[in-house]
C-alpha cells in the first residue's frame, strides 16, 4: 500500500504560476523575443497554463514543445518512449527560450532538452521555469522560476497535475 | 536475448505498429534545421553487404549517422569473397572490432538468422535473397500511412502487387505488413513468377486490377529473368505487365503508384513516374531514412519501449 | 590389427531372421562356437549382455567415408569408428572420392585402408559412370572381380535414359547390382529444400518431389525392360513409396532403401535456415514421412541406409545455396529408428542388418542368423537406453548431425567385428 501525501491544492498551482508568470515578465523586461516550450511530456499543460497567464498579464507568447527522448543521455539503460514530438512554432535563433517542465530533480532531462533545443537554432538565452524543484541534482542545472521547493527522498515520486502535487511513498520492491 | 529485425512475420503485430510510430517521430527529426540526434553515440553499426546495392546501404548509413552512431561499411560482391574464409569467419571478425548491429544484406535467404548465430549483436536484414526486405515494408507502410492520412489500420484498403512475385523479398516482406495492418493484396504475375504455392489471391490480367486498387506496386522486372525460359524474351512481358499510358491513366486519382527502386525503364515501367501525380517513389526513399533510424533506435538505443 | 577375443556374450536375448530367444554365446576366434544357456565362462572373457538385445551387426548401404580426398570432412579410419559405434559391422562405401572409385586402383586402397584399420568391414562401391559424369561406363567386370557389388553415380543420379539402359543391360549379366540416386537435374536446379508452402514462404528455390518420382519410375521400367536388378537410394517421397510398391508387387528385381532423418525430420526445420538440414534428396512433409515410414513397415522399402554424409564446420557456415548438403547418420541411426518406427525388433534389425546385407552382396559374412560356425558379427543393443547427441562425443571428424537435442530411444552397447571386440560399453576400443 503506497502512501500518498497531497502538498499542494489546485488553488496552490494556480497561485504559484500567475507568480512565476509575473517572474518571467519582470525578468525579461516584458515578453519580447520570449518563447516557452513545453518539455514532453510533463511540462506540456503547465506551459499552456504559464502562457495563458502571461498572456492575460501582459502580451501573448508562442507556446510550443519539446521532445527530449532522443538526446537523453540514458539511452539503453531506461525504456523512451519517444511518441510525442518537438512542434517550435517560431524561429528559436535569437529568442530566449523558457523551458517549462513539472519537476525539476536530477536535471538531466533539462540538459538533453538544452541539448535538443539547439538542435532548432542558437537562442540568445535560456531561461528554466518548474513548478516543483525536489532537489537531488546530479548535474550543474539550476532552475530561473520555481513554483515550490519540495525536498523529497528518492524512494519517493512526485504527481503533479493542475489539481495538485501529490508525494507517493513507492512500495519497496523485492 | 537480443533483438534483431530480420522478418516483418518475426517482429509481429506489436513491434509493427510502434516502428511505425517510431518512423513518424524519425520523420519529424528528418524536418528540423538539425536532423540529427545523439541517441545512437557510442554504438558501431556494421553494413555487411555481400550484394551490390548503392541505394540501401546508403540509406542505412545515412539512418545510422543521423542517429550519431558511428559507421562502417564491408561492400563485398560474392563472386570476390575468398571462398576459404567462411562467412562465419566474416562476421566473427568484424565482430571482435565492436560492432552493436550487423545491416546484412546478401543473395541468400536465411543469412541475417545464420550471422545471428556467430555474434552477440542485433542483426538488421537489408534484404535476403528472395525472402525478406522487412525495412523496405516498413517505410512502404509508412508512405502508404502518410500519403493517405491513414494510421495504422489499413483495413479495406486494397493493394495489387505487380511483377516477379517468386524471386521478391520486397513482395514477400512488403505483403506481410499490409496483411498484418488489414489491407487486402493480390499478386499480379504470371504463373512462372509465382511461388509454388501462395496464400494470397494471385490473377495474370492486370488490367482487371489497375483501376480497382487503392495502391499500385510495382516491382523491378530483372532482365536475366527472361533468358532462362521464366517468361518469353520480347516485348510480352512488358505488353501483359508493365505500367504503360494506358494503365496510368486507369489509375484512380487518389490511388498510389508505388515501386522500391531502381526502376527498369521499358520494362516494366513505360512512363515517367515523375510525372505522375499518384507516384510515391521519391517519398519512398525520404521515408527510408526514417524507418531505418527507427528500426536503428529501437534495437540500440531504446532498451525496451515503455507502455 | 587387434586381437580376436575369446568371450561368453550372457544374459542377453537374441535376436536375427530366424526369431528371438535367451541364449548366451559363446565366440571364439572370430567364430560362433557355441550357444545355448548358462554357458559356462571358463578362459573366455565373460561379457554381461543382461537386459540387452544381441543382434548381427548392422550394414550400411550407404555411407560416404570421404577418403580418398576430403579428409578435413572424414577418414575411413574415422568413420569406421563412427559405423562402429553405430552397430555396424559392414558399410557399403560410396564412391563419390576424390579420386572417384570407378577405377581397380582406387578401390583396392579403399579396401585395404578398411582392412588396416580393422573397425569395420568397409566394402567400396563403384561408380556407373567414370568420374561420375554420366556419359562413359565404369568398367563393372573389373571392378567386380575385385568384390564390388553395387554401383552408382551417387550424389547425382544418370541423367541419360539411353546410358542408364546400356549400363543395366550391361551389368546385368555380371551379378551386380546398380543403385540410383533419383534427381531429374534439370527440375532441382538451385533447388535447397523441398519444393512446397514451405519453401514458397521462406523464399528458398525447391526441389520439387516430382524430380526424384520421375526417375524412380523410369529406373523401374529400365529394370522390366532389361530384367536387371536395380536398388533405390534414399527414397524420400510419398509417390516413390507407391511406385515401388508396385514394381515388387509386379515381381520386378526392385529394392529400395530410406535414411533415419527422411523419417524423422521434416521441411519445416528448413525455417531456421541452418544448413544442417540441408540434405539431397530434401526433408520433406510430414505426409511423405508416414508414407516412408509404411514402407518401412511393410517391407516395400527393404532397408535403413543412413547416407552418412560429412562435412567440417567450414562447409556448412556458409549461406544455404553454397553449403554442401548431408547428415551424418552412423552413430545415430539405431537410435533415431527406434524412436520413429513402429515395429517389432526383428523387423527393425532386419531393415538395418540382414536385409541390407543380402542387397550388398555380403550376407556370407554379414546379417547372418546367429549360430554355431557363423562369422560373428554382432551387435549388442540396450533397447531401453534415453540417450541425446553429444556432438562433442562423436567418433566422426565432423559434426553435421541434425538430431541434437532430440531424445533417441536404443543404443549400441557393444560391438563384435569377426570375433573382435571393436566397441565396448559405447566406447570404441581403438
Amino acid at each position: 500500500m503506497s502512501h500518498r501525501k497531497q502538498v499542494l491544492g489546485p488553488d496552490d498551482v494556480r497561485r504559484a504560476v500567475t507568480r512565476m508568470a509575473h517572474e518571467v515578465i519582470e525578468r525579461n523586461r516584458g515578453v519580447d523575443g520570449v518563447v516557452l516550450l513545453g518539455m514532453q511530456r510533463g511540462g506540456v499543460w503547465l506551459a499552456q497554463l504559464l502562457g495563458s497567464e502571461i498572456a492575460r498579464i501582459a502580451a501573448p507568447v508562442p507556446i510550443g514543445t519539446v521532445d527530449v527522448s532522443l538526446h537523453r543521455d540514458d539511452i539503453g539503460l531506461r525504456p523512451v518512449s519517444p511518441g510525442t514530438s518537438s512542434d517550435v512554432p517560431v524561429e528559436v535563433q535569437g529568442a530566449t527560450v523558457v523551458l517549462v517542465d513539472d519537476v525539476l530533480y536530477t536535471g538531466r532531462t533539462v540538459r538533453a532538452a538544452l541539448d535538443a533545443v539547439s538542435d532548432f537554432g542558437r537562442p540568445q538565452a535560456i531561461q528554466l521555469a518548474v513548478l516543483i524543484d525536489r532537489g537531488h541534482r546530479e548535474l550543474p542545472i539550476r532552475p530561473d522560476f520555481i513554483g515550490k521547493n519540495l525536498p523529497t527522498s528518492s524512494d519517493e515520486e512526485v504527481d503533479v497535475t493542475p489539481d495538485g502535487v501529490i508525494i507517493i511513498e513507492s512500495e519497496v520492491s523485492t | 536475448m537480443t533483438l534483431h529485425f530480420r522478418s516483418i512475420e518475426e517482429a509481429g503485430t506489436e513491434r509493427i505498429h510502434r516502428l511505425l510510430d517510431l518512423t513518424e517521430h524519425m520523420a519529424a527529426v528528418g524536418r528540423r534545421p538539425n536532423p540529427k540526434v545523439p541517441a545512437l553515440r557510442g554504438k558501431t553499426v556494421c553494413n555487411l553487404f555481400f550484394e551490390d546495392s548503392t541505394r540501401t546501404r546508403m540509406s542505412f548509413d545515412l539512418a545510422a549517422k543521423r542517429l550519431s552512431a558511428d559507421t562502417m561499411t564491408l561492400a563485398v560482391s560474392s563472386s570476390s569473397v575468398n571462398k576459404g574464409e567462411s562467412l562465419r569467419d566474416t562476421v566473427e571478425t568484424l565482430d571482435a572490432m565492436g560492432v552493436d548491429a550487423f545491416v546484412v544484406r546478401h543473395r541468400m535467404s536465411g543469412v541475417p538468422w545464420q550471422v545471428a548465430g556467430w555474434t552477440p549483436a542485433s542483426v538488421i536484414n537489408a534484404g535476403d535473397g528472395w525472402h525478406a526486405h522487412p525495412t523496405q515494408a516498413l517505410l512502404d507502410a509508412y508512405t502508404i500511412r502518410q500519403r493517405r492520412g491513414i494510421a495504422n489500420d489499413f483495413s479495406g484498403l486494397k493493394v495489387a502487387v505487380v511483377g516477379d512475385i517468386r524471386h521478391s523479398r520486397v513482395a514477400r516482406s512488403t505483403t506481410d505488413i499490409l496483411q498484418l495492418l488489414g489491407a487486402e493484396v493480390v499478386h499480379v504475375a504470371p504463373r512462372t513468377l509465382l511461388p509454388p504455392t501462395s496464400d494470397v489471391a494471385t490473377t495474370s490480367n492486370f488490367d482487371d486490377v489497375v483501376g480497382d486498387v487503392d495502391v499500385v506496386y510495382m516491382l523491378r522486372m530483372q532482365r536475366e529473368r527472361m533468358g532462362v525460359g521464366l517468361v518469353p524474351d520480347g516485348g510480352e512481358y512488358s505488353r501483359r505487365f508493365a505500367l504503360d499510358e494506358r494503365r496510368a491513366s486507369a489509375l484512380r486519382p487518389d490511388a498510389l503508384l508505388m515501386h522500391p527502386g531502381p526502376m527498369n525503364r521499358g520494362i516494366e515501367m513505360m512512363v515517367d513516374p515523375t510525372e505522375l501525380p499518384q507516384s510515391t517513389i521519391l517519398d519512398q526513399v525520404t521515408n527510408g531514412i526514417a524507418a531505418r533510424m527507427a528500426v536503428l533506435f529501437e534495437l540500440l538505443g531504446s532498451g525496451g519501449i515503455e507502455e | 590389427m587387434m586381437q580376436q577375443h575369446n568371450m561368453v556374450l550372457a544374459g542377453g536375448t537374441v535376436i536375427d531372421e530366424t526369431g528371438e530367444r535367451r541364449a548366451d554365446i559363446r565366440v571364439r576366434e572370430g567364430t560362433i562356437a557355441e550357444i545355448g544357456s548358462d554357458l559356462s565362462v571358463g578362459d573366455d572373457e565373460l561379457v554381461d549382455v543382461a537386459g540387452c538385445i544381441v543382434a548381427p551387426g548392422f550394414v550400411d548401404l550407404h555411407t560416404h567415408l570421404r577418403e580418398p580426398g576430403m579428409p578435413e570432412a572424414e577418414t575411413i579410419e574415422t568413420g569406421s569408428r563412427a559405423a562402429a559405434l553405430g552397430g555396424y559391422t559392414a558399410v557399403v562405401a560410396m564412391p563419390n572420392t576424390d579420386p572417384t572409385q570407378d577405377c581397380v586402383e582406387v578401390v583396392e586402397f579403399v579396401s585395404k585402408r578398411g582392412r588396416e584399420v580393422g573397425l569395420c568391414d568397409v566394402r567400396p562401391s563403384g561408380s556407373i559412370t567414370i568420374g561420375r559424369a554420366g556419359t562413359q561406363l565404369t568398367p563393372f567386370a573389373d571392378l567386380a572381380a575385385v568384390g564390388v557389388h553395387l554401383f552408382t553415380d551417387d550424389g547425382s543420379g544418370v541423367q541419360d535414359e539411353g546410358l542408364m539402359r546400356r549400363a543395366l543391360e550391361y551389368s546385368g549379366e555380371l551379378g551386380v547390382v546398380l543403385a540410383q540416386h533419383c534427381e531429374v537435374a534439370s527440375l532441382t536446379k538451385g533447388a535447397v529444400m523441398h519444393e512446397g508452402e514451405c519453401c514458397s514462404h521462406l523464399g528458398l528455390p525447391g526441389w520439387p518431389a516430382l524430380a526424384e518420382e520421375l526417375m524412380v519410375h523410369r529406373d523401374i521400367e529400365l529394370s522390366r525392360l532389361t530384367g536387371s536388378p536395380v536398388h533405390l537410394l534414399h527414397l524420400s517421397t510419398a509417390r516413390s513409396v507407391e511406385l515401388v510398391r508396385a514394381a515388387k508387387s509386379d515381381g520386378l528385381r526392385v529394392t529400395a532403401e530410406a535414411t533415419p532423418h527422411h523419417i524423422s525430420l521434416n521441411d519445416e526445420r528448413l525455417a531456421s535456415f541452418d544448413t544442417g538440414f540441408k540434405v539431397n534428396p530434401p526433408l520433406r512433409t510430414m505426409a511423405d514421412i508416414e508414407e516412408v515410414k509404411g514402407g518401412l513397415l511393410d517391407g516395400t522399402i527393404d532397408a535403413i541406409a543412413t547416407d552418412h554424409a560429412p562435412h567440417p564446420p567450414v562447409a556448412k557456415d556458409r549461406p544455404l545455396d553454397e553449403a554442401p548438403p548431408g547428415m551424418l547418420g552412423l552413430e545415430t541411426a539405431l537410435g533415431v529408428a527406434r524412436s520413429h518406427l513402429d515395429c517389432s525388433w526383428q523387423h527393425l534389425l532386419g531393415a538395418m542388418s540382414w536385409r541390407p546385407a543380402k542387397i550388398a552382396g555380403i550376407d556370407d559374412r554379414h546379417g547372418r542368423p546367429i549360430a554355431v560356425g557363423e562369422p560373428a558379427n554382432l551387435a549388442v543393443i540396450d533397447p531401453d537406453s534415453q540417450w541425446e547427441v553429444d556432438p562433442s562425443a562423436l567418433a566422426s571428424r565432423s559434426r553435421n548431425t541434425p538430431f541434437i537435442g532430440m531424445g533417441l530411444t536404443a543404443r549400441v552397447r557393444h560391438t563384435v567385428n569377426e570375433g573382435r571386440i571393436v566397441v565396448r560399453d559405447g566406447k570404441a576400443t581403438a
